[in-house]
């Protein structure tokens, strides 16, 4: 006879010291995991549910303005410093680490209209309502030295924005007419107009160095290519774009924050229809930006709110808000893909994270592993019912609450009266309205 | 089974049973390979499954891994896969390139898991008897002098003077808990003999159940349910749960639930402490009672020969399966939730697969009543009749007639059995005392240490207490098919029947019509207003309604016009025939 007994050596099982970690054994046989379902489904509730509870976006707030905000810029080379220009001609430099202020300069007389920092950032220029290009050095001054600009050109011309090319060495302001700039000589080197009004934000994109973008208080879009002597593309939209971002990524994309509280994004190559709108703010937006992945859109509004849209979805998935931030004058999303920043009418810096319930500092590859895991089961259950709603539910001021309301109202009511239309006319005479075009009133 | 290898021929009796196989042949079967490859360090030997074992270099495998054979990549299915020409079908390309690499990746999750059988260290207990020797007549003394020290310890009787005694092990199989009927309650690590604690409750003891864990356990006793810490200390009485006769405890849903006397079923929740759903079944006393592990859902067993399945959810029973033409004895169900053996009280044994509800896959009659039934973890089924117990290699007892595995008789009559998990081993309550005995093969080998460790330590006691409260599974996801959660619901055929029924019969909507208040006209003019309104309505939903009918019926044409017709041809004769 031959018998043998299960049994087990404790010294395979048990760990040898106290300092070493446990031994655990493993055996992915089904019969011994049941309910392998529901107990899955229940470590994804509570998942989506703790990333609600860590939702804590709100880091810090930078005060020391003595006017509404108007501006903001980051430097390209450093993560830790941002530029702000008030409404009263001062800009401040910020170290979002310390979350002190490194320097302050009374640039301009009044208001500064435009920002922006050099490639090495070394340097940072700045427009004013006084129709001067300044700029300045980043390094704020050594003791007893007084704060001087680098240089100063006079335009001929009101400036209201400047952009620096990523690549060449040239930069572009706008205002009455689009002028391309050297920084050794103090004449502008070229200058575009396309129509009579004037534009208020100018981009050059980061991929395309020779692309221009510029929107127009006549409710234009423009683009230029510097290399042509003329501009290249127009679009005139229902109403007036506050501001435009390419995607860093595709430089054929770019997005508009429009004055009727929609943001679209439009493909350069075809211009007839918007790739996508993202709706959900209730006032007019203001300022955008994207994320350095190119993936989301940051967007502050005149309803005191930020938006961030994912990608190509068509509703926000974060809204931020608190109760003292007034209306949002820009936003910028910072280089590292971890943060957002905004300025606001009443003179304060916001720093939040872009990500609303993501851990900050360092995480072990353990805890990586977990929150990789319960991201992955909120994946996995996202459309079952109760954890969509808890992933998806906002807690938002009454003030938004009651505009969504209206807006939502007003939207579907349109959409009846279009299909009462429809179904009370002859068929074929009137057609349906495109969503994603019916904004756009002329391209050339 | 897949672990063929495993259970089967020993060439060596090591006593600590991690003996070394050779390979039978001595020959590389291995189809990838040229050389002779060096033997594996490990205990293991791979070479009689080659789809075990992948050299690997540099963090990449030497060549192509030779397929996992079918039935043990059976075993670790994810469900059907989508059949390639169905993925193929799909419209849209994102579609197609999404399903192909979800497709992908949940066939190299199964592979992987199938090969990660490489990594389980122990192996199976097995009883190999010499010619002429039947295992049946080994006694458990001649057992024990053939085992290690270790499992020779394993085998030991206690004489005790409260019985008939109740038997509970914990979930890891490390702890014990016997419960006497005159009030005698035990619990201790029987590995160590250590005692937790000893107690009379002065009472009458009816059964004893393990909660969560081993720091806590329950006590149905005269009237109510008790509940007991590890040092027997009294923390509940739960007066609610009354003349309760048998206690079982869902742990992943922390549910204790207890069947009494007067035909009450409860749930209750130990983790909140409420009373989750308590139901009248008017069935007479309920003393018949096993949880299926595989989805929570409670079996009674009643007098007029039911089996009864219920979940907290429902008002009536899920499921109610007229088992025996006589009172049900005892009921078991196998740890994989397969299948479920039933006895009754006139001497037969019935096994039922109960994910399909169907059977009985064998019926057997026995030689007698038995007191308990119960499964291990590797399928042996043991049956206790008065003062023996005899235990069978399978629930097939397709050696019924042969004979047992293993029959062991007790001092007094037994009163109840449990095989304790991932040991070989078999607790009987008796009513003398308790013996444990060796039954080689009968528990798991291999322990999952995230689920049941019987190695744990108190620290990761702990750990695995929390983690366990945080995946509670909720009373309302105990139902007969739990993988259906996962499951997208698409309307069954009779419910699409259903709808097209109903639309087929429906009338059309009574229209409401009130015309505004407006200053101008009269009366006249809003009556007239509301006429037409309300016919143009009514000939708009008669118009809609009548259009999705044409649809459904021109699709139910459609449907019939497809049968072959008869052409008055030779090839006639193979149509279907006409039911007259």
């Amino acid at each position: 006879m031959k018998v043998k007994c299960l049994v087990r050596n404790p010294d395979d099982y048990l760990r040898e010291t106290t300092r070493d970690i446990h031994k655990l054994p493993r055996n992915y046989d089904p019969n011994l995991h049941p309910l392998e379902a529901p107990r899955e489904y229940t470590r994804a509730l509570n998942a989506v549910k703790l990333d609600r509870v860590f939702a804590k976006p709100f880091l810090g707030s930078l005060d020391g303005h003595t006017e509404g905000i108007s501006v903001l810029a980051k430097r390209p080379d450093s993560l830790s410093t941002i530029a702000s220009g008030a409404f009263d001609g001062e800009i401040r430099l910020w170290n979002l680490v310390t979350r002190k202020c490194i320097k302050s300069v009374q640039a301009h007389e009044n208001c500064i209209r435009g920002v922006v920092f050099t490639k090495d950032g070394e340097r940072f220029a700045s427009v004013g309502d006084d129709k001067t290009i300044k700029f300045w050095k980043t390094d704020p001054p050594a003791a007893g030295e007084q704060e001087r600009p680098l240089k100063s050109i006079v335009s001929k011309v009101l400036l209201t924005g400047i952009t620096f090319s990523p690549k060449i060495e040239k930069f572009a302001t706008c205002g009455e007419i689009c002028q391309i700039w050297e920084e050794s000589r103090d004449e502008p080197v070229r200058s575009f107009k396309w129509g009579m009004d004037s534009a208020d934000t100018v981009v050059f994109n980061p991929v395309e160095p020779h692309i221009l973008g510029t929107c127009a208080q006549d409710r234009s879009i423009t683009f230029y290519d510097i290399r042509e002597s003329g501009p290249i593309k127009k679009l005139t939209l229902s109403m007036r774009s506050n501001q435009l971002a390419w995607n860093p990524m595709e430089s054929f994309m770019y997005t508009v924050a429009n004055e009727d509280f929609n943001l679209y994004s439009f493909d350069l190559r075809y211009l007839s229809s918007a790739v996508t709108i993202h709706r959900g703010h209730t006032s007019a937006v203001t300022c955008l930006d994207y994320s350095p992945t190119g993936l989301e859109i940051v967007s502050g509004s005149y309803d005191r709110t930020l938006r961030i849209f994912e990608g190509q979805k068509q509703f926000s998935r974060e809204i931020y808000h608190t109760k003292r931030m007034q209306r949002i004058t820009d936003v910028v999303w910072s280089s590292d893909d971890k943060y957002v920043i905004n300025a606001s009418d009443e003179m304060n810096l916001r720093i939040w994270k872009a990500r609303a319930s993501e851990k900050l500092g360092i995480i072990r590859p353990r805890e990586k592993r977990a929150l990789n895991y319960s991201q992955a089961l909120i994946n996995k259950y996202e459309l079952f019912p109760k954890i969509r709603s808890i992933n998806r539910h906002r807690h938002v001021p009454r003030y938004i609450n009651t505009a969504q309301m209206k807006m939502k109202y007003s939207h579907q009511k349109e959409k009846r009266k279009e299909a009462n239309r429809i179904a009370h006319s002859k068929p074929g005479t009137i057609a349906p309205v495109d969503d994603k075009s019916k904004f756009i009133v002329s391209k050339q | 089974m897949v672990n063929k290898g495993k259970a089967g021929k020993p060439s060596s009796g090591h006593k600590n049973g991690r003996d070394q196989r050779k390979n039978p042949k001595g020959k590389n079967k291995f189809p990838g390979m040229r050389k002779e490859r060096p033997k594996p360090k490990d205990d293991m030997d791979v070479d009689n499954e080659p789809w075990k074992k992948v050299p690997v270099r540099k963090g990449k495998p030497l060549f192509n891994p030779p397929p996992v054979p079918k039935d043990v990549l059976d075993k670790y299915t994810r469900g059907e896969r989508l059949p390639q020409q169905e993925i193929a079908s799909f419209r849209s390309k994102t579609l197609k390139k999404k399903a192909l690499r979800a497709e992908k990746k949940i066939q190299w999750a199964e592979e992987t898991t199938a090969r990660a059988e490489v990594l389980l260290t122990e192996e199976s207990g097995f009883l190999q008897t010499d010619e002429g020797e039947v295992s049946k007549y080994l006694t458990q003394k001649q057992i024990v002098a053939n085992v290690d020290i270790t499992s020779a310890t394993k085998y030991f009787n206690l004489d005790l003077d409260f019985g008939p005694y109740r038997v509970d092990y914990t979930r890891n199989g490390r702890h014990l808990l016997i419960g006497g009927r005159r009030g005698h309650v035990a619990a201790f690590d029987w590995v160590t003999k250590r005692l937790h604690c000893e107690i009379n409750v002065m009472e009458e003891v009816k059964d004893v159940q393990w909660l969560h864990l081993e720091t806590m356990f329950a006590t149905a006793q005269k009237n109510w349910v008790h509940v007991y810490d590890n040092c027997g200390v009294e923390l509940h009485c739960l007066k609610q749960l009354q003349k309760v006769l048998r206690l079982t405890f869902l742990p992943h849903h922390f549910l204790l639930v207890s069947s009494s006397e007067n035909s009450q079923l409860t749930w209750l929740d130990v983790s909140m402490g409420e009373i989750i759903k308590s139901t009248a079944l008017k069935k007479g006393p309920l003393n018949v009672m096993a949880h299926n592990p595989y989805n929570g859902v409670v079996c009674l067993g009643h007098l007029n020969g039911t089996v009864s399945m219920w979940s907290p959810n429902q008002k009536k029973s899920l499921v109610s399966m007229l088992c025996h033409k006589a009172p049900v004895e005892t009921l078991a169900i196998d740890s994989a939730g397969k299948y479920m053996a039933t006895t009754s009280v006139n001497q037969e044994l019935r096994v039922w697969d109960i994910r399909m509800l169907d059977g009985p896959l064998g019926k057997y009659r026995l030689r007698g009543n038995p007191v308990d039934t119960s499964f291990s973890q590797r399928g042996c089924v043991a049956l206790a009749f008065n003062n023996v117990v005899e235990v069978y290699k399978q629930w097939n007892l397709g050696s019924y007639k042969k004979g047992a595995y293993i029959v062991h008789e007790t001092l007094g009559n037994v009163s109840s059995l449990e095989f304790c998990p991932y040991e070989d081993i078999l607790g009987i309550g008796t009513k003398k005392g308790f013996v444990s005995i060796i039954v080689p093969g009968a528990g798991e080998p291999n322990f999952d240490a995230l689920e049941a460790n019987p190695m744990q330590t108190k620290s990761q006691r702990r750990e695995a207490e929390v983690k366990s409260l945080l995946d509670k599974v909720q009373p309302e996801m105990i139902v007969l098919e739990p993988s259906k959660l996962l499951e997208v619901n698409v309307p069954g055929l009779q419910d699409r029947i259903r709808a097209k029924v109903e639309i087929l019969h429906a009338k059309v909507p009574k229209i409401e019509f009130t015309p505004r208040n407006k200053k101008r006209g009269n009366t006249a003019r809003k009556a007239r207003v509301k006429r037409i309104v309300k016919q143009d309505r009514k000939e708009a939903a008669v118009k809609e309604l009548s259009a999705i009918q044409k649809k459904i019926l021109a699709e139910s044409a459609s449907e019939e016009k497809k049968k072959p017709q008869a052409s008055g041809g030779a090839l006639d004769r193979f149509l279907p025939k006409q039911k007259r």
